[in-house]
């Protein structure tokens, strides 16, 4: 929680003013109790009516200054924890946007959103409340009790008991509550799981007719809820009766003390009411405070889930594009940078000069974080500029992490991951995925129109060039028969197209980015095989220079590839044409006999 | 969206759900009234101990240990009736939203799917956990603070009537002063808030979509630019956020400054009443807390009202989900199926979600028992359209589905449902053991049973290879299984319930073709004898079908078998050609 803090920095002042002024206010407030004994000893017992009304009116003004002290500092308060929370936000935003795919897998985006959302809302009043009160009240208990010194120092060690009593109380219910607070929301936690499993799995529930059990188990589980908040709240029940009884107890005391004083002539009548009216003002002071440290306490839990995913460190760092540069300088033995060198690939393919394979993957092993095996290992192969690879292989067979590793989503184990001959560990992250175009398997869009989702392929595209994508991805009856063209509307996470309209669409937006490496993760699964093969050889006339990978589990959908990788459990089991694979590959042969019977082959 | 029930109707079925705790109630409402009576009763007897230390030599002792044996007593019930208060008032709320809880859950069960199917599930899900949360803190609040304060305030009037009617008079008049200046405020800072939850919104919805789909954001390098576009939400939810907030912060420091007025006035009254000997030292000491004690409670009330306000404004959502239309009852008692169950009849059956766009339009068909029924077709042709009505997820608009030959309308869901054994595109696991997901179907399944399943489905080697086997947990909808896998487990599950129908809505498309024969081999020896309508793109799957539905655009164009429909070169067989378009 308070490494977060340095983000209040440029809120300083505020967060300084905003206590003091409120320090000031209850300097204030502290003086009204002695006005009011002075009129008692003096007005009254005088019967000085002009003094009454002074001492009035001074009072009047106290609350008046009191006023204009509490607005300023309201306003201080605000403003720093407001802009503390939104900086808060856009820090943590920014942080989550540079965590990489294992991290991401690791935390999950639900509990990334809470912390975005609720928890720094959480913080935000935390921080108001705090910078209001945190001053405050402890100056006003305290003040109190130097008070009620001046007047009588005898009757004011009632204060020095009766002080520290209240607060073992008070943090004692607090310190037993707030485990059982977490417990209670770890317990809501569970309620909400329910709910929305439930509303995601409805029709299976329905179909295995499943309906009974499922409201047992939300009942159990509601039951369980409701007894921890009834635990918790009988622990905070006892806050209120036992400070009631202490400070009322004091003030017997008091009362008692005061009686003897009085009796000795040490004190006066009206120090008497002003050292009751100091015991009262303890009391609400102590409320608030409590109030406030449950607060805190709370907002406090919420800073440290904050805190802890800034400190998750991103496990991919960009490379610089100098450690490239001098990697390059190396691997060539020439002066040209990566981007030089790349220039020099592309003019001198036919010269002799030696060409690095577009992509390379030399002795690959990769495993996912927490994982317990590799999900690729021992993974080798070439692919020259151009080419179209083929990737094959069972469910879990790893061709979706073969290829994730290109554009770095995930660093590998062991080995390298080659694009234009540089370690993609070596490039700049922005630099290397302007390279790759990879749509994956899950299709999504983003609320807007069409045109803004096609643009994050590319910003800079014309009209024109869209709608060579669009043709491309063989997109143009979802784009062009709908109302609105380019520019209709698309919902939150494109709920308003079909699987296959919205994998046609995110087709498209690789295609506009005119990518050097185009990934097809598994994406053309919802088309139909028509649509599939018309799409495959629009993809080939687009651009001899793309070099194109496709993941699939059809073999028609690869049978034409240069190049066909067969992936067994994480390992290529075999490598080459459709025609070398059919005839030496076991695992190949069985694949493609099975969706194509012999009779059909032919 | 129905218009929201009027607060009225809402608070007389809040009133509902609390009648069945009367006793808790009345008790409650008891101690909370015992409690105010004793602490404003104290001050009195404060006053009378200040009215007896007279002054030096003339403090009264044998009275003032007299009137403090009173309060020491007064404090002790007080706190016994505060604690009291607390623990009944707890008990009372909880019990409350746990049975609302259980009855909006229970209702999610009984919703028909059309309902569940247009509404998103976080507004259910706020709705069940959020709305009802926020009611019973409002509840808890309108319980502890509303009574008490009405009581404070009626009780403080009395005793200060009793004491001095003219000071009276001063706190009665200057008091609603405190309440006006509070509402004034509250009215400005309405739309404040308004905006800052819009505002608010705005941001989570671009946090939601973004944040969930990093993968393509990080893919197309999009991050600088998202960020702008948050930072843009962020500036204008910073700004309108501090309005809010200090604008409905003034509200505390200006009622309290109109206490402090009317501290001073009763303080100016008092000390001139007591100048003229009208009123003792003491008694003004009472008349000064009790100013405290008036003003206090008509500014916690206003707080409460606002947050009672919200409490059943919340409370009205999760109604309106319990009073949502269920879906038509069952018919009572059902029609009797026979033992033997396969065949399948549709006839002249009509159906559409929306009435603008008709989707499936006099679809007929009929099966024998043991038939294995494919369906083909290009996406969004209305295929899972077709197992919704089936299974009676939906009900068809005319026209009519027997099983049997009997409407499915008039036999129990259950017992529709369990005639099918369905495998969805969509897997969806429960969070819980493997074990326990197999089992779904059938509680009582043995180990034996759930492996023998497994093996069945292929499943059962990869189920072998995770860290804890059958009782591994699979994480909320199963995100640490990969699609194929959860596929499987999916298919195990149907396979342990053998039911005597199956629906297979495309449950292969996420396994591997090698793994899909042999799941399609043990498929095989499961659907002889079994009715099957099998959705697929891959037509490999189907070719041995005995009758294929072509669909397209809700209606059937074709019928036949493999053989028949491409000697007819219709769709068909432009969908099945296409799958050798050489591409290169």
């Amino acid at each position: 929680m308070w490494k977060l803090l340095k983000y209040m920095k440029a809120y300083k002042k505020e967060a300084v003013c905003a206590p003091l002024f409120k320090l000031l206010e209850a300097l204030f407030e502290l003086f009204v109790p002695l006005v009011m004994a002075s009129i008692i000893d003096v007005g009254i017992a005088g019967s000085d009516q002009p003094y009454i009304v002074r001492m009035c009116l001074l009072m009047a003004a106290l609350g008046l200054i009191g006023l204009v002290c509490s607005i300023t500092a309201q306003y201080f308060s605000a403003k720093a924890a407001v802009g503390f929370a939104a900086r808060l936000r856009h820090e943590l935003f920014a942080h989550i946007q540079s965590l990489s795919f294992s991290e991401m897998d690791v935390y999950g985006t639900s509990t990334l959103i809470t912390r975005m959302t609720s928890d720094i809302n959480q913080v935000q009043s935390g921080v108001n409340l705090f910078l209001r009160l945190f001053m405050r009240s402890p100056f006003i208990v305290f003040g109190a009790m130097i008070m009620a010194f001046t007047i009588d120092v005898k009757a004011a060690l009632v204060f020095v008991v009766v002080i520290p009593i209240l607060c073992v109380i008070v943090f004692g219910i607090m310190l037993a509550s707030i485990p059982l607070y977490r417990k209670v929301q770890e317990r809501l936690d569970g309620v909400t799981g329910i709910t929305r499993e439930n509303l995601q799995g409805v029709r299976v529930i329905r179909a295995f007719r499943q309906e009974k059990k499922e409201m047992e188990t939300f009942d159990a589980e509601n039951e369980a809820l409701v007894k921890i908040q009834m635990f918790s709240g009988r622990i905070s029940a006892l806050m209120n009766p036992l400070t009631y009884i202490v400070i009322n107890g004091g003030l017997v005391v008091l009362l008692y003390t005061g009686a003897v004083r009085v009796n000795g002539g040490v004190i006066t009548q009206g120090a008497v009411v002003a050292l009751v009216n100091y015991m009262s003002q303890i009391l609400v002071e102590l409320v608030k405070l409590a109030n406030l440290i449950i607060n805190v306490t709370k907002a406090i839990a919420c800073g440290n889930r904050i805190q802890s995913v800034m400190e998750l460190e991103p496990g991919i760092v960009s490379g610089t594009a100098a450690t490239a540069e001098t990697k390059s300088k190396s691997w060539s033995g020439t002066e040209a940078s990566a981007a030089q060198r790349q220039e020099a690939n592309d003019g001198k393919t036919a010269s002799g000069h030696v060409q690095a394979p577009k992509v390379e993957f030399s002795n690959v092993n990769f495993r996912y974080k927490n994982a317990g095996a590799d999900s690729l290992s021992g993974i080798s192969f070439k692919v020259e500029k151009g080419q179209t690879i083929g990737i094959i292989g069972g469910t879990g067979s790893g061709k979706s992490s073969l290829v994730s590793l290109i554009p770095r989503f995930y660093d590998v184990r062991e080995g390298c991951v080659k694009v234009d001959g540089i370690d993609v560990r070596e490039y700049d992250l922005q630099q290397l995925r302007k390279k790759v175009g990879i749509v994956l398997q899950k299709a999504v869009l983003f609320a807007g129109t069409i045109r803004e989702n096609l643009l994050w392929g590319n910003e800079t595209a014309t009209d024109e060039e869209l709608r060579e994508a669009i043709h491309a991805a063989q997109a143009d009856e979802v784009v062009f028969e709908g109302k609105g063209g380019l520019d209709a509307v698309v919902e939150q996470e494109g709920r308003n197209f079909s699987g296959g309209q919205k994998q046609r669409l995110t087709i498209a937006r690789a295609l506009v980015r005119h990518p050097e490496i185009l990934i097809l993760d598994d994406s053309a699964s919802a088309l139909d095989f028509a649509t599939d093969a018309k799409l495959r050889k629009a993809i080939r006339e687009l651009s001899g220079e793309m070099t194109v990978f496709i993941v699939s589990q059809r073999a028609s959908t690869i049978q034409y590839a240069d190049q066909i990788l067969v992936l067994d459990d994480g390992e290529i089991a075999g490598c080459g044409t459709h025609e070398e694979l059919l005839e030496h590959c076991g695992v190949y042969q069985e694949t493609y006999y099975s969706q194509f019977p012999k009779e059909d082959a032919e | 969206m129905k218009k929201q029930a009027g607060q009225k109707e809402i608070m007389k079925k809040v009133l509902d759900y609390i009648r069945p705790q009367w006793l808790l109630v009345l008790l409650s409402l008891l101690m909370a009234a015992v409690s105010v009576a004793l602490t404003l009763y104290l001050p009195v007897l404060t006053g009378n101990v200040v009215d007896h230390i007279l002054g030096p030599g003339k403090v009264e002792f044998s009275a003032i240990f007299q009137i403090m044996r009173t309060m020491v007593a007064a404090i002790a019930l007080t706190a016994a009736a505060q604690w009291i208060m607390n623990v009944c008032n707890n008990k009372i709320v909880y019990t409350v939203t746990r049975n609302i809880r259980e009855e909006a859950f229970a209702k999610l069960e009984i919703l028909p799917l059309k309902y569940l199917d247009t509404h998103s599930s976080g507004d259910i899900v706020s709705r069940i956990i959020a709305d009802v949360d926020q009611f019973a803190d409002g509840l808890l609040m309108g319980f502890t603070q509303l009574f008490t304060g009405i009581v404070t305030i009626v009780g403080t009037l009395f005793f200060m009537l009793s004491v001095n009617a003219g000071i009276t008079v001063v706190v009665v008049v200057l008091t609603p002063v405190s309440l006006l200046v509070a509402n004034f405020i509250a009215k400005r800072t309405y739309s404040m808030f308004k905006l800052q939850s819009k505002t608010r919104g705005e941001q989570t919805a671009l946090i939601n979509e973004m944040i969930e789909n990093q993968k393509v954001v990080q893919a197309y390098g999009q991050e600088e630019k998202v960020q702008l576009r948050f930072d843009e939400i962020n500036d204008r939810l910073q700004k309108c956020s501090l309005r809010a907030t200090f604008f409905s912060s003034i509200t505390n420091p200006s009622t309290r400054f109109v206490n402090s007025l009317v501290y001073t006035a009763v303080g100016l009254t008092g000390a001139f009443a007591a100048v003229r000997g009208a009123m003792t030292v003491g008694q003004l000491s009472a008349f000064l807390s009790y100013a405290n004690q008036y003003t206090k409670p008509f500014n916690e009330i206003s707080g409460v009202i606002t947050e009672l306000q919200n409490a059943v404004a919340c409370a009205g959502r999760v109604f309106e989900l319990i009073d949502e239309e269920p879906q038509i009852p069952d018919k009572e008692p059902e029609k009797q199926l026979p033992q033997e169950i396969g065949r399948v009849s549709i006839s002249h059956m009509n159906f559409s979600y929306t009435p603008e766009k008709k989707l499936i339009q006099d679809f007929n068909l009929e099966t024998k028992k043991g038939q294995m029924i494919a369906i083909v077709g290009p996406t969004g042709c209305g295929k899972t359209t077709l197992i919704n009505l089936l299974m009676r997820f939906y009900d068809v608009d005319s026209g009519s589905i027997k099983i049997e030959g009997t409407d499915i309308r008039d036999l129990k869901r259950e017992t529709v449902r369990s005639a099918f054994g369905m495998v969805l595109q969509d897997t969806w696991l429960r969070s819980g053991t493997i074990r326990d997901n197999i089992r779904t179907g059938r509680p009582d399944a043995t180990d034996e049973e759930i492996i023998q399943a497994a093996k069945e489905a292929h499943a059962h080697s990869f189920i072998r290879r995770l860290p804890e086997g059958y009782d591994t947990m699979i994480t909320e909808n199963g995100g640490n299984l990969s699609q194929g896998q959860k596929q499987l487990l999916c298919i195990a599950r149907v396979m342990l319930c053998l039911p005597p129908m199956l629906i297979l809505d495309e449950a292969t498309s996420s396994i591997d073709t090698r793994t899909e024969i042999k799941i399609q081999k043990a498929f095989h020896t499961m659907m002889k004898d079994r009715t099957s309508f099998i959705v697929a793109h891959r037509l490999s799957t189907i070719r041995n079908a005995d009758v294929i539905l072509v669909m397209r655009d809700g209606n059937i164009v074709e019928q036949g078998t493999h053989r028949e429909l491409l000697a007819k070169n219709g769709f068909y067989a432009e969908i099945y050609n296409s799958q050798f378009v050489n591409t290169r």
